[in-house]
């Protein structure tokens, strides 16, 4: 029965331990059982809190039976991905130059877990300050896709995907800057959503770049990611650009969809320019098969043309490293932190040099070299500057994209998961693989990837992106929980019933994931 | 020491070309972006939350007390309100800025296009264009330790202490300002002296210059007579009293006279002002093309006052500090002297509120000149937070209606000060009224007169003066609690009945 408890829903978890069948200590063990067994393989976790985990639980049961209302989502245990700030534990974003650092505050969304008794299981691997698409770039090792061990699990939330389709975890908080939710639940076969901006606090995640990121939910059904949702989001003073706004049920949205099981009336904009010859056959021909199924619902399939999306991913990596350019700025070894100081000694400008020098890796070097020039003085309007007029043509083919569709669709990924090491050597093949997430980014409009098979070609999760109008959100949990509802008729099941069994602590001797990325700077420590 | 020209010379060869930045730091309750106090006096590092250290994931929020300030103090510049304003980011490397960027405006400025009206010593009004004044943040505070010099070179160390990180600034930029001829230094002076004058009229900030509440940057160049080139600027930081404002005008167009006369080139660069020495040094190399690559501020939206806002805060403008001063010399009738002893005490304000509560001018000119400003100066405070107006004024009435002496009037102020309550409380309680009872003063003056029979006979004869000692002997026997002008007048008619 324990065992069993990892395979749950966060819905179903919370629907017994509400009815008292299982405690949240027995939920909270069988998710640190199942990261003991196969995490050292996965790589998943990049810390992870047993024993404060279950003195949570333990509080979490003791109240409940005292009769206290402890909220739907009481006792559920959950991963955090390393970008947010917990005052309980390492808050890294997987760098070595914040090795350790313990914040001495909760981020809006991690306390907002906490009062509604989510139990923190640890946090996640991921790119280092999210830049990347892989987990390649993580200071600390990459995460294995638990579809294919030598494949990457996306980026740069690899690890709170695969921590959920591992069933390390019922569900798991990311941050999406370009994709960082979306393509991660493409390639392991999970339901991640980015909400729009402003929707979901940012105070307290560590800042990539403030004009893209959003925290969301990771989980392995829509109905889940629609929980977390509600619990995460809403206005919040701390965060300037955080909407105020009386956001909906999305879990009352996401049980209306997945009851309804038809579409008629909804109309769906299929993007012209997110399809075609740069995507993987297997990609296509489930994108083309849940089209199907969406106008089998009653959907009306349109076909929509976005003609400035071609220079989505140009402009976002020049609006992105300029504005992570200055983000990174207070890594510096002053205040907090790593301090490297050079052999005997230095001027405060040689040990910010050597921190930041041994500190950052190369992407994230990369990222602030092209920061710094996108923004300098004689630079500025040809890239920055242009740049900011592109995200305006890219806001309008939106707009004009909705007045004709409800939604968006798309494949949330060009290919299914690639292999280590792939694309490394080539960042600019690693950047073009967030062409179909960056445009809702860069627009600030809400996206959700989901699962809709296994390209035949390898046996690999292909998702769907389901894109809205700003603070439209409920569309996407409405219809997605429709589609999701309908794939399952059709495959007989959940696609993760599918995920291949996982080689356990106790099986074999597991090598260890390959290392980071060979560092060209040569980088010491 | 550089060379220097004598100034007369200097004005006769060059005009002098002057601009100012003037920061002022706001006296909100809480720090521009952050909720930690804006008070950095205190223990170093405890005034200072997340944001103000710059810890990751912290996020600004904009303090709409420092905004609401910021526009009153552009409409006292006269200054057009922007419909739409921006934060930037201003990116450069420095420990006293804990995000290596600073929040600051760039192109869009909450206030924009004013000018501000200066009045030099013999009245001579000047006008000064106002380009912009934006809001921005204060930077920590720097402590080099070891060197002998506590500037960084040298230093074996340095401290930073956070707590005015993050203090909210508005940052007041001129225009270039020509024609200003050999009274530079003079106009330099009094422009600062009206921004500090506006700014605490206003009352959004202490404007101590001392405390560095206002800080002045003062621009200068020279531009050679009889042609149009302008010439390169220097800028001269952080120079913090108005004399001091006036000294570094005149050095710098003197050294810059003495270099350029030479065949030599000035350097754009900052310099620093020695108040020891009254000199200034080259600080660090600055150009035009000092790049800060400023962006947006992405973390936060742009800042946009409802033009009701902006109306209501035009409504509540207090007058002018020149106009006041103005209506206030007038309405006085002080002569210009005894006027500007209390502009340069800075009681002006204290002034009109004690007529106001009917004192007479002249009376409370005594007063706030006299022995408030005396107790002040002994205890190192503002003469305005010994006593209030309205006290003051009461305690005016009690010495004209002839209850209390001049000396009376002294002890009562003394307990106001100390916190005894109104003077009329003080009165009563040290038990200090005038005898105003005549038969008591008479038969301390039979008493008196009783032991100096001759005194009353030297009267006769025309020695007035004689009834100093009778007047000595019955204040005495009254403890002083006597009006002394009364007991004259009694003497003299017990003299001449």
């Amino acid at each position: 029965m324990t065992d069993d408890l990892t395979r749950l829903p966060a819905a179903e978890l919370a629907a017994l331990l509400t009815a008292r069948e299982v405690s949240s200590v027995e939920a909270t063990r069988a998710s640190l059982n199942r990261i003991a067994a196969v995490d050292g393989d996965l790589h998943a976790f990049l810390h992870t809190a047993p024993e404060a985990a279950l003195r949570t639980a333990s509080e979490i049961d003791r109240r409940r039976a005292d009769g206290y209302d402890v909220g739907p989502l009481g006792g559920v245990p959950i991963a955090i991905k390393d970008v947010l700030c917990t005052k309980d534990m390492p808050s890294t974003a997987a760098s070595k130059i914040l090795e350790g650092w313990i914040p001495p505050y909760d981020a809006t969304v991690v306390a907002r877990l906490r009062s509604a008794n989510l139990v923190p299981l640890g946090k996640t691997n991921m790119d280092e300050f999210a830049m990347g698409s892989s987990t390649e770039h993580s200071a600390y090792g990459p995460t294995r896709n638990p579809w294919d061990r030598d494949r990457i699990p996306g980026g740069s939330g690899g690890g709170s995907a695969a921590a959920v389709a591992a069933f390390e975890a019922p569900f798991a908080l990311g941050s999406d800057t370009g994709g960082s939710i979306r393509q991660p639940a493409a390639v392991t076969g999970t339901v991640g959503v980015k909400p729009t901006y402003g929707g979901v606090s940012r105070y307290g995640a560590i800042a990539l770049a403030s004009s893209l990121d959003q925290v969301g939910p990771v989980s392995r059904t829509v109905l889940d990611a629609a929980l977390l949702h509600d619990v995460i989001g809403g206005h919040d003073p701390r965060d300037s650009t955080s909407l105020d706004e009386l956001w909906p049920s999305f879990a009352d949205a996401a049980r209306a969809g997945r009851a309804a099981g038809d579409l008629t009336g909804v109309r769906v904009g299929v993007v012209r320019e997110l399809g075609g010859d740069g995507f993987q056959a297997g990609v296509r021909q489930r994108f083309d098969e849940a089209l199907a199924v969406l106008a089998a619902a009653g959907a009306e399939i349109v076909e929509v043309s976005a003609p400035h999306f071609e220079y989505a991913v140009a402009a976002y990596y020049l609006i992105l490293p300029a504005e992570a350019s200055s983000n990174l700025a207070k890594y510096d070894g002053v205040r907090f932190g790593l301090r490297v100081e050079p052999e005997g000694g230095g001027t405060v400008e040689q040990v910010m040099a050597a921190t930041r020098g041994a500190g950052f890796g190369p992407e994230v070097k990369r990222r602030i070299i092209l920061g710094t020039y996108a923004l300098s003085a004689g630079y500025y309007d040809a890239y920055y500057g242009s740049a900011q007029k592109v995200r305006t043509l890219i806001q309008r083919d939106f707009d004009a994209a909705f007045a004709s569709s409800d939604v968006l669709v798309s494949p949330s990924a060009p290919t299914t998961a690639f292999t280590f090491g792939e694309k490394m050597d080539d960042p600019l093949a690693m950047y073009l693989n967030d062409i179909t997430t960056i445009p809702a980014n860069l627009a600030g409009v809400p996206g959700m990837g989901l699962p809709i098979g296994l390209a035949p070609e390898d046996g690999l999760p292909v998702g769907i992106q389901i894109m809205a109008p700003a603070r439209e959100d409920v569309r996407l949990y409405r219809i997605g929980a429709t589609l999701e509802a309908l794939l399952e008729e059709k495959w007989g099941g959940p696609l993760l019933d599918r995920l291949p069994e996982l080689e356990t602590a106790g099986s074999a001797h597991l090598a260890p994931p390959p290392g980071p990325g060979t560092e060209p700077d040569g980088g010491t420590r | 020491m550089a060379a220097l020209m004598s100034f007369e010379e200097a004005l006769e060869k060059f005009e002098p070309v002057l601009g100012f930045e003037v920061h002022v730091e706001l006296s909100t309750a809480t720090k521009m972006f952050s909720a930690a106090p804006n008070d950095f006096g205190g223990d170093p590092n405890t005034n200072i939350a997340p944001v103000d250290l710059g810890l990751p994931g912290s996020l600004p929020v904009v303090n709409e007390q420092a905004v609401r300030y910021s526009i009153s103090l552009g409409l006292a510049l006269g200054c057009s309100i922007a419909e739409s304003s921006r934060f930037a980011r201003k990116n450069y490397f420095y420990p006293d800025t804990a995000k290596n960027y600073q929040i600051s405006q760039y192109d869009e400025p909450i206030a924009f296009d004013g000018e501000v009206e200066v009045e030099l010593d013999d009245g001579t009004l000047v006008k000064i264009p106002i380009e912009r004044a934006h809001m921005e943040e204060d930077a920590g505070k720097l402590t080099h330790v070891g060197g002998s010099t506590g500037r960084i070179q040298g230093a074996e160390y340095s401290l930073v202490d956070y707590n005015r990180a993050g203090v909210p600034l508005v940052e007041i930029v001129t225009r270039m300002i020509f024609g200003t001829e050999h009274r530079a230094p003079e106009i330099a002076r009094a422009y600062v002296a009206t921004i500090r004058d506006i700014v605490r009229s206003l009352g959004v900030s202490e404007a101590r210059m001392e405390r560095g509440n206002l800080r002045c940057d003062a621009n200068v160049s020279l531009r050679r007579r009889g042609t149009t080139t302008l010439g390169t600027r220097t800028e001269t930081k952080n120079v913090n009293s108005l004399r001091s404002v006036e000294r570094a005008v005149r050095y710098e167009i003197q050294r810059q006279a003495a270099v350029l006369d030479a065949g030599g080139t000035i350097t754009q660069e900052t310099r620093h002002w020695h108040e020891d020495t009254g000199t200034t040094s080259p600080g660090r190399p600055k150009s035009d093309a000092d790049d800060y690559r400023y962006f947006p501020e992405p973390d936060l939206l742009p800042v946009v006052p409802s033009r009701q806002l902006v109306a209501e805060l035009r409504a509540a403008l207090p007058e002018s500090p020149a106009a006041f001063r103005r209506r206030l010399q007038t309405e006085y009738g002080f002569t210009e002297s005894e006027f500007r002893d209390i502009i340069n005490a800075n009681l002006l304000v204290e002034m009109e509120q004690t007529v106001a509560a009917g004192a007479a001018p002249a009376q409370a000119r005594k007063w706030w000149l006299g022995e408030i400003l005396r107790i002040a100066n002994a205890r190192g405070v503002e003469p305005g937070t010994l006593i209030s107006p309205l006290h003051l004024s009461e305690l005016i009435a009690l010495v004209e209606t002839g209850m209390l002496t001049d000396r009376l009037g002294r002890q009562v102020l003394e307990g106001v000060v100390a916190g005894e309550g109104s003077p009329d409380d003080v009165v009563e309680a040290r038990g200090l009224a005038v005898v105003s009872d005549d038969t008591a003063l008479l038969a301390a003056i039979d008493e008196a007169l009783a032991t100096q029979p001759d005194v009353l006979a030297k009267i006769r004869d025309g020695k007035v003066q004689a009834a100093g000692a009778v007047i000595g002997a019955v204040m005495k026997a009254m403890k002083g609690q006597a009006d002394a002008a009364r007991v004259r007048e009694l003497v003299l008619e017990r003299a001449n009945s």
